[in-house]
């Protein structure tokens, strides 16, 4: 038994110790803050430049037009935009519907040896150098149809969109508690029906990010561009021939000795990053207007 | 809907007759390790049973067993028969999909869909099996909220989320939502252990009304529930089904000490 004595020293232990504590408690904030500060400052200065130097460069030329001869600073970056948003399209349409089914196999269907398997393959493939995966679409697609092409292009990005949505998908699906699939197979739901329809529908927001997070990485890649579109100055002409994307042009034009071609880079580098905020904004608008995910305020307004 | 084409086991038929629902000596495990042993039950028809006994007897491993839950929990293993209407659950040859539309089941903690509104986590059962007839729907989503008493205080907010109502009032709408599919036999795993006592009561008054139609299998850790509310009583302990039998027999005169100490409350 503690004696009264003890229960008394305890106590001033614990307060002299929550004093210190406190003191503890401040410093882990301020570091925690100050980490925060060192994590923003660079991506704010980012923006920064990239805005100010872009908006210099933009005008409706620049978006609507084929590049200009190098060095005069005409022209634009219009079959670039073109061909970037081709390929998130393209490379969405094949990677998200694979990406989230393999998702759903891994966790719902995963906790076995091919599960196991299929998860490893999946990071290994996650954190593979996309140019090799770009020099990989080369051989198989470039070499075999003797051609340069928006194919080959999208088959490389769809590549590197799947093990990002699974993995995403995977997680997301395995947050839902397990109380709610009990509840959809007490009531004598399918077990597709409960996928699709109860489990699903609470992991859509972190399902979406993960989309969002794999179109973001899509939309900059350059390198596997590079062996696959190649990279072009006139508009799309079918899914079999060279194509210009924004990463690429930004490489091609900024590596030039030119001020007008360092603008127009800055100009590509913002319009770039505008449409990949604008995908994210819309999706979201789109997919989770209805549960609040991350249109939350909306419905505050409307209390107010 | 499928419906049973065998023939019942002609034995079993004449003996089980007025049992609505009959556990077979059920062994149950998680791992290899025995939660529930050897249990053999029987539930009459449009009569409530009521489980007790102290936490971790297996009382919920046991309900699980009863509608085919158990093996979903991982590494879990189930033997022995379980006949509704004298048909074994375990070896009928049905998907135990079917065989849960007819054994409806309520949750210790409320857990409504997360994602749906009052309405749909109602309709849930029946929308998500197919059934598209908005008449329908209305009318069972209408019938199943005034069961459960919660119709006049959700009517004009149908849209809202589920998950906007207390937690009284969430139990409440699982059980409506159980009640939707138009189960025979409603098994409730301490429904009112996280409520206040107004809703409990509602609840042990909706299951008064309930009983008329339905089998009721309730596992409580409330005595005063048990008394209250079933006519039949089976206590267990560690796994095993110790006694069973009426309600009053059951807390009056109990044949086994060890119930006797359990029911007055002398450990627990
Ligand atoms: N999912 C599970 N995995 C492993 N063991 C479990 C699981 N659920 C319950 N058990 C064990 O089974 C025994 C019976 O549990 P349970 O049926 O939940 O008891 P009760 O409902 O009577 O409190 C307990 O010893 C518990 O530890
Ligand atoms: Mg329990």
């Amino acid at each position: 038994m503690i004696t009264v004595e003890q229960r008394a020293e305890f106590r001033t232990h614990f307060r002299y110790n929550v004093g210190r504590r406190l003191v503890i408690d401040k410093i882990v904030k301020g570091i925690v803050f100050a980490c925060v500060v060192m994590a923003i400052i660079p991506l704010g200065s980012i923006l920064l430049e990239v805005f100010t130097n872009g908006s210099a460069a933009l005008s409706i030329e620049f978006l609507t037009q084929i590049p200009g001869a190098i060095g005069t600073g005409e022209g634009g970056i219009s079959p670039a935009i073109q061909g970037t948003l081709l390929l998130i399209g393209m490379s969405s349409l094949i990677g998200v519907p694979i990406g989230i089914l393999s998702g759903i196999f891994l966790s719902e269907f995963g906790d076995n040896r091919y599960g196991k398997a299929i998860r490893f393959f999946n990071d290994v493939l996650a954190e593979f150098p996309t140019i090799v995966i770009g020099i990989f679409a080369f051989l198989v697609i470039v070499l075999v149809f003797g051609n340069f092409s928006l194919w080959a292009g999208t088959f490389a990005l769809s590549i590197i969109m799947l093990p990002i949505i699974t993995r995403t998908t995977e997680e997301s699906l395995k947050l839902v508690p397990v109380t709610y699939r009990e509840a959809g197979f007490a009531l004598g739901i399918k077990r597709w029906a409960v996928i699709t329809r109860i489990i699903i529908a609470s992991a859509k927001s972190g399902m979406i990010t993960g989309i969002m997070l794999a179109v973001a990485r899509i939309a900059g890649e350059t390198a596997p561009l590079i062996f696959t579109i190649l990279g072009s100055s006139q508009f799309f002409s079918g899914f079999d021939g060279p194509m210009d994307a924004l990463p690429l042009r930004i490489w091609r034009i900024s590596m030039l000795p030119y001020d007008s071609a360092q603008a127009q880079g800055w100009g590509a580098a913002l319009v770039l990053i505008l449409i990949v905020l604008s995908i994210n904004i819309g999706v979201r608008y789109v997919f989770l207007r209805k549960s609040g995910g991350a249109f939350r305020f909306r419905s505050v307004r409307r209390r107010l | 809907m499928e419906t049973i084409t065998k023939a019942p086991n002609a034995v079993n038929l004449i003996e089980n007759k007025k049992y609505k629902l009959v556990a077979e000596d059920i062994v149950a495990s998680y791992d290899n390790v025995i939660a529930v042993k050897n249990v053999t039950m029987k539930f009459k028809e449009k009569a409530v049973t009521a489980l007790i006994g102290p936490s971790g007897c297996g009382k919920t491993t046991f309900l699980r067993c009863l509608n085919r839950m158990h093996e979903l929990s991982k590494n879990a293993k189930i033997s022995g028969r379980v006949l509704l209407d004298g048909e074994d659950l375990y070896s009928n040859h049905q998907d135990p999909i079917i065989n849960r539309r007819k054994i409806g089941m309520v949750f210790q903690k409320p857990n409504p869909f997360p994602t749906m509104s009052i309405y749909d986590n109602v309709a849930a059962g029946l929308k998500l099996n197919g059934l598209r007839n908005k008449t329908i729907l209305d009318e069972i989503v209408k019938g199943c909220l005034e069961m459960v008493y919660l119709w006049d205080e959700v009517k004009d907010n149908l849209k809202k989320p589920g998950m906007s109502l207390s937690g009284g009032q969430q139990q409440r709408l699982c059980i409506a939502r159980a009640l939707a599919i138009q189960p025979e036999v409603l098994l409730m795993d301490e429904p009112a252990s996280s409520l206040d006592p107004i809703a409990t009561q509602k609840i042990e008054e909706m299951m008064n009304e309930l009983k008329k139609e339905y089998t009721i299998i309730i596992v409580t850790h409330n005595m005063q529930q048990a008394m209250r509310v079933s006519d039949y009583t089976g206590f267990m302990y560690l796994g095993e089904l110790i006694e069973f039998g009426e309600t009053k027999q059951i807390f009056e005169n109990p044949l086994k000490e060890i119930t006797a100490k359990y029911v007055q409350g002398q450990f627990g």
